[in-house]
């Protein structure tokens, strides 16, 4: 194995392993980058050096088990240069975190000097087995030292107005926890401990770090085991690289990836790591249209678009959980093509284009015309996506139904977005996006055909409805019967009629 | 205090105190066993070879290829077992089977230098399968009449008579799944040989003893040549009682036979797809009621999947027979169970152990009843509850029915149901798309082994010089806070502040012999074990107490770690008198046992009075459903809850909130799907990772959530008067399947009957709500008189006794 490792723009010296300093900063301390392959997880990493705090519950990032810090760039307006993210360690591979700060269950306190959210749950009987509460602890630490985390919901206790009891009196969001799992304590102690943190005291050091800004992405690259990873250091080294080399695999959050080399022994001859290149970072607000950096987190999206988007704002609790929004992309969400992937069907009712970058430069593709079957797309091997554009205005009328076993992170068996123009009691537009009914997210084109011009409401939106329920063709499988799929399509125009009406709910 | 549930004044029991391991918890420092596989050097990892078939026979098994991949060491099979090739007690669990018997059972095992180069040994061995022709359902199963074990019946009355004489008469059928236990941390064993050849097993096992005998018995040797240590488990609720043996035997037997130590975890598809999970059951039952709605018998017929082999499937059975009239007086039942053998993991112990399975049942017939005889649900439960002096079906008199009506009547009050009755009623009407409802169910479920010999418990408790207490009793430590308990327990009976006692984590060469820490029993056997011991220890260092504060032994008093004694102002410090008695040659250790006394079973006749006692409780649920999606979210719990007199009030009320919790999981959420079709993965588990098999998260936990402790509810005859409380509090959460299925009945007319199938998934109670909808009120599935009758036994199948307790010796349950 041979690691080199030198700030990003600097060059790489190749295979000089005299110049490995490769490595991470865990607890404070350095810890080098030793007998590692690319498809060695953190998790696996810090516990085969004996921080064995973090677990593995699932190893596809469900359970939350293995969650520890990573310090990262502030993803909001005014977030300080650095915060603390809590990520699944069991998706990512170490060498992805080349440079980098990350801190575990075991270095945030001590049995005998426990960190404030190691003491309430302790206290509070938030840990029974033990084996979920390190993950709990990184997911909830990242919360106590969110810089937008604000005591403005001060009656979510009142036990008649469970419609807020996500948030804590102290501005604790739950859903910073929907990606962890228990199994012994049924949550309720849990929250208990989230919703009684106060705020980080002056003289607490991870709050402190928040101040400076993160480490830089290094250039890394290392090759073992058969196995190479590479972190270049701008797009067009990344696309030079994925011209050379076809069978590399993009890496940006590794959250599909991650799940593919733990369960099914995908061994990805060569990784590409994209989620640090700057030109697939930004996010603008213009007057035509969004810009939305490919590589930006979905939390970063989340965070930086702040609700500018109302039906995308609908979508961000309901995909995934926070721990995964903290590692995937927009981009590696499209990019996998997925028919069941969320962001596709509200992006397809929001008229998304896509910015392709490839070794001769740009292409704009609309959503509508990308995904060519399951799991493909127009994308070329050496293309990578830049950034998702969403015109501007935005329909007035938008609504997103996911249905699900789980409220919280799970898999959609059907998701609906709505992006409907009324004007005066008219449909005057409409665009519908689907997702979970055919081999690709697809646009309800039948539907809103039916929906143009026809007058919101009565026997029309019936039969708009039953139009949508044909839509797609619906398999049956262990989420749900094709029946109910077809169902849900038909209910779910009934429902947003419903809603704009007035009437029932 | 010569009585086991007297306390004396200021007891450490009953004080709210923090999990004894929260502190290492929370800081990542609590230690489980695979922890231990990177602090311990040249160890070996296996992987299992899994068969691609439900039903197969092996032909031929080429280990060869694998040999060759880099980094494999050793392929295990049949021919390396030096004992017996089994994982079980009953004889029909092949660790290295030549018959395959479900989709994904291991047929061999890799053993590896590194985990990468195990998994690739394993993908490397080649293996030619003849397929079987397979039986995947319960339905196959019943058609194919293929079952296992004893059919046993619990009988009382006239059932035929009685139904014949009912004013209204019912029948039906109720089908419910299965559970995944889903514990975070999945099984692992880690095995290595000590200096002169004995075996050393870390196990994440809730049976210890049990392990120790399998672990035994496969490699040959006697139980004194192997230990098995378990420190603690990332939870276990039922699935690590008879399950974790096969995987430490072939750790074990890897150990043995390379000489490095080994260890085996499963992944969690692995864990998915080979480990065995909560029943399913079946129910054909016909009801008898009067006109008042009081039921006078019952008639049923439960058929549970047991999978592959036996496994714990009997005693699951026996106490689903136990519990399917819950706290209900029916004077005439007759209810048979049977045991189908399907092609599917062995199916195994569960939280509840088949009392949910039964009383599901039951609170799904008078659910479904209920609109039918024109009584609210919670009015014909509360009606046809238990009274003191009757007895249940099988022999038990019933002596503390008031608790139950006393948490109904706390439940009713505290949680204003009438008022939020009257509340959900103007909701609905007000409300087109969505509808609200709030049911009540009560629960009573028994406690100790069904099995009398598993009712005893052991411990060994050390004073060390210099006045620090260390125990190890015979439980394992799950979550469930049974050391915490312990801890307690100890520190009550011996007068010392809780810091002055340690917990030792749970070893075979401590105290042999113990019972799985199961059938929520633990603290009851353990801690009478505990308190046993220390009252030896105690009663002499009151000898030596007596002499040095000049009054009589009986006089001497220890509390809060200071020895005094009556009529005298004159204290010793604890560890000033343990120091003192060392020096005055007294013996500062001692063995505590515990047996459960006046017991007695026949199981033969499914009669007797098996339990010590129940525990009861009552649940209201509040649901609000979305009639577009079937989407439902929980409004409002309200728990009262009988622990007896709380060891441990801050643990009692986390296992009653998690038990419902998960109760709510398995009736709503969690669906276990197996590939029922005839292609090439028939029989494979489809919902094999976290992604397709979702537990509760926060999204299922009721927003509003009050939990409360029975008061005056001492429980005579128990450890410090308190009661069991890891199982029954599961069965709670059936009063959430009863609010959704009330709330489906809102979408349609006045007395709709509404058939939920369990797992009531979004998806399900869509249906559900569609068929109110389009039904005319007092018209569901169950009608009276029509339905057809449940199947009785087959007159011809020759008597068998219950094979589970046929011989005392190596045999389990809960």
């Amino acid at each position: 194995m041979t690691t080199t490792s030198v700030p990003a723009g600097g060059q790489p010296a190749s295979g000089a392993a005299a110049q490995d300093g490769a490595g991470l900063t865990v607890n404070g301390a350095p810890l080098p980058l030793e007998g590692v392959t690319p498809h060695t997880t953190v998790l696996d990493w810090l516990r085969a050096r004996g921080l064995t705090g973090a677990k593995e519950g699932c190893a596809e990032g469900e359970c939350g088990a293995c969650a520890v810090l990573v310090a990262r760039p502030g993803s909001a307006a005014q977030a300080p240069p650095t915060e603390w993210v809590a990520v699944n360690a069991c998706l990512l591979p170490v060498t992805a975190l080349d440079g980098q700060e990350v801190i575990t269950a075991e270095g945030l306190g001590t049995p005998g000097r426990l960190h404030p959210v190691q003491q309430e749950l302790a206290e509070r009987g938030g840990s029974q087995c033990g084996y979920c509460t390190p993950g709990f602890v990184c997911a909830m630490a990242a919360e106590f030292y969110r810089d937008g985390r604000h005591a403005d919901h001060d009656d979510a206790h009142d036990d008649d107005h469970d419609d807020d009891h996500e948030h804590g009196p102290n501005g604790f969001d739950l859903h910073a926890l929907s990606g962890n799992l228990c199994r012994c304590t049924g949550y309720r102690p849990i929250k208990d401990a989230a919703f009684a943190l106060g705020h980080p005291d002056a003289a607490d050091p991870l709050a402190g770090r928040r101040a400076t800004p993160p480490p830089p992405a290094r250039h890394t690259r290392l090759e073992a085991d058969g196995a190479g990873f590479v972190r270049p250091a701008s797009l067009r080294e990344a696309t030079a690289l994925l011209a050379e080399h076809p069978e590399a695999v993009v890496l940006a959050g590794s959250t599909d990836l991650g799940v593919e080399v733990n369960l099914r022994g995908a061994r990805p001859r060569l990784l590409v790591a994209v989620d640090r290149l700057p030109e697939l970072r930004d996010l603008q607000v213009g007057a035509d249209e969004i810009r939305i950096g490919a590589a930006l987190t979905l939390t970063e999206v989340e965070r930086g678009l702040a609700g500018r988007v109302p039906l995308l704002a609908e979508l961000f609790p309901q995909f995934a959980s926070r721990l995964i929004r903290n590692g995937a992309t927009l981009g590696g969400n499209l990019a996998t093509a997925s028919p069941i992937g969320d962001a596709a069907p509200v992006l397809l009712a929001l008229e998304a284009t896509l910015v392709l970058s490839g070794p001769d430069g740009d292409r704009t593709v609309a959503l509508a015309d990308y995904f060519t079957g399951y799991r493909t797309s127009v994308r070329a091997a050496d293309e990578l996506i830049r950034e998702v554009r969403v015109p501007l205005p935005l329909a007035t009328t938008t609504a997103f139904t996911k249905v699900a076993k789980r409220r919280f992170d799970d898999i959609s068996s059907v998701a609906v977005a709505f992006a409907l123009d009324l004007v005066d009691g008219t449909v005057v537009r409409a665009r519908v996006g689907l997702g979970g009914v055919a081999a690709t997210p697809v646009r309800a084109l039948r539907t809103e055909q039916a929906l143009t011009g026809m007058a919101w409401g009565g026997a029309a939106v019936a039969h708009a409805a039953a139009v949508l329920g044909s839509e797609g063709t619906p398999l049956s499988d262990h989420r749900a019967s094709d029946r109910y799929r077809r169902a849900v399509l038909e209910q779910s125009l009934l429902r947003l009629h419903a809603m704009t009406d007035g009437g029932g709910s | 205090m010569s009585s086991l549930s007297e306390r004396p004044p200021d007891p450490v029991v009953g004080r709210a105190v923090p999990h004894e391991s929260a502190r290492l918890h929370v800081t990542g420092h609590a230690l489980y066993t695979d922890d231990l596989t990177p602090r311990t050097k040249d160890v070996l990892h296996a992987w299992p070879v899994q068969a691609p078939h439900a039903h197969a026979r092996v032909l031929e098994l080429r280990t060869g290829p694998a040999l060759a991949v880099p980094g494999v060491v050793r392929v295990l099979t049949a021919a390396d077992v030096p004992g017996v090739n089994d994982a079980g007690v009953k004889g029909d669990e092949p660790l290295f089977p030549q018959e395959v018997c479900f989709y994904g059972h291991a047929v061999c095992w890799v053993l590896g230098a590194t985990q990468e180069a195990a998994r690739r040994g394993a993908a490397a061995v080649e293996v030619d399968y003849e397929p079987l022709p397979s039986l995947v359902t319960l339905a196959e199963a019943v058609a194919a009449d293929s079952f296992q074990g004893a059919q046993p019946t619990v009988e009382r009355g006239d059932v035929r008579s009685a139904l014949a004489g009912a004013a209204r008469t019912f029948s039906g059928q109720t089908e419910l799944a299965g559970q995944e236990h889903f514990y975070l941390e999945t099984h692992a064993s880690l095995a290595s040989v000590e200096d002169d050849g004995r075996i050393f097993v870390q196990s994440s096992t809730q049976h210890p003893s049990e392990t120790q005998e399998i672990v035994a018995h496969v490699l040959g040797l006697r139980s004194h040549e192997v230990t098995v240590q378990c420190l603690r488990m990332g939870g276990g609720f039922g699935g690590k009682e008879m399950q974790p043996h096969g995987y430490a035997a072939i750790a074990a037997l890897g150990a043995r036979l390379t000489g490095r130590p080994v260890r085996l975890r499963l992944n969690r598809t692995q864990d998915l797809t080979m480990t065995g999970k909560r029943h399913g059951f079946h129910a054909d039952w016909r009801v008898g009621f009067d006109e008042e709605g009081r039921l006078q018998a019952l008639e049923a017929t439960l058929t549970s999947d047991g999978g592959w082999s036996l496994d714990l499937s009997e005693p699951v059975l026996a106490r689903a027979l136990c519990h399917v009239e819950n706290n209900y007086w029916i004077p005439h039942v007759r209810v048979t169970g049977r045991i189908a053998r399907t092609h599917k993991t062995s199916q195994t112990a569960f939280r509840g152990f088949g009392g949910p399975q039964g009383m599901l049942v039951i609170e799904d017939i008078l659910g479904r009843c209920a609109p039918l005889l024109g009584i609210e649900p919670h009015e014909l439960r509360r009606r046809n509850f238990y009274a003191d002096g009757q007895s249940t079906p099988y022999g038990q008199v019933i002596t503390q029915a008031g608790r139950v009506r006393a948490a109904w009547e706390q439940v009713s009050t505290e949680g204003e149901l009438d008022r939020r009755r009257a509340e959900v009623a103007r909701f609905n009407a007000e409300h087109e798309h969505v509808k609200r409802a709030v049911a009540v169910t009560p629960v009573k479920f028994g406690i100790s082994f069904n099995l009398t010999a598993f009712n005893q418990g052991g411990a060994l408790v050390h004073v060390y010089k210099d006045g620090s207490v260390l125990i190890n009793h015979g439980g394992t430590e799950m979550g469930q806070g049974l050391h915490t308990k312990m801890l307690q327990v100890a520190a009550t009976t011996l007068g010392v502040p809780p810091a002055a006692v340690r917990l030792a984590p749970t070893r075979t060469d401590k105290v042999p012999n113990t019972s799985a820490t199961a059938a929520s029993s633990s603290a009851d056997l353990n801690g009478a074990a505990v308190k046993d011991a220390c009252e030896q220890i105690r009663g002499r260092l009151a000898q030596v107490a007596a002499q040095r504060l000049g009054v009589p032994a009986p006089d001497v008093r220890f509390r809060d770690g200071v020895v005094g004694g009556l009529g005298t102002t004159e204290t010793l410090p604890w560890d000033d008198l343990v120091h003192s008695a060392y020096f005055a040659r007294v013996q500062l250790f001692a063995a505590g046992y515990y047996r459960t006394e006046g017991l007695h079973w026949d199981s033969r006749v499914m009669r007797g009075s098996p339990f010590k006692y129940f525990a009861h409780g009552v649940a209201a649920t509040e649901v609000e459903v979305d009639g577009f999606t079937g989407a439902y979210r929980t409004r409002r719990v309200d728990i009262v809850h009988d622990v007896g007199d709380s060891l441990s009030p801050l643990v009692d009320v986390g296992q009653i909130e998690g038990a419902y919790v998960q109760g709510a999981g398995w009736l709503t959420l969690e669906d276990l799907r197996w590939d029922e079709g005839d292609g090439e993965h028939r029989g494979r588990l489809l919902t094999q990772s976290a992604s397709t098999y979702k537990l509760p998260s926060f999204s299922e936990m009721p927003p509003v959530f009050h939990v409360k402790l029975l008061e005056h509810a001492s429980e005579e005859g128990a450890v410090y008067g308190s009661k069991a409380v890891g199982e029954p509090p599961l069965m709670l959460a059936l009063s959430v399947r009863e609010a959704l299925r009330q709330a489906c009945a809102a979408f349609g007319p006045e007395g709709t009957s509404v058939d939920l199938a369990s797992p009531a998934t979004p998806e399900a109670v869509f249906w559900a709500l569609q068929e109110a909808r389009s039904a005319h009120g007092r018209a569901g599935e169950v009608t009276a008189g029509l339905g057809a009758r449940p199947p009785g036994p087959d007159p011809h199948a020759p008597e068998r006794r219950p094979e589970s307790e046929a011989a005392l010796s190596g045999l389990s349950e809960a």
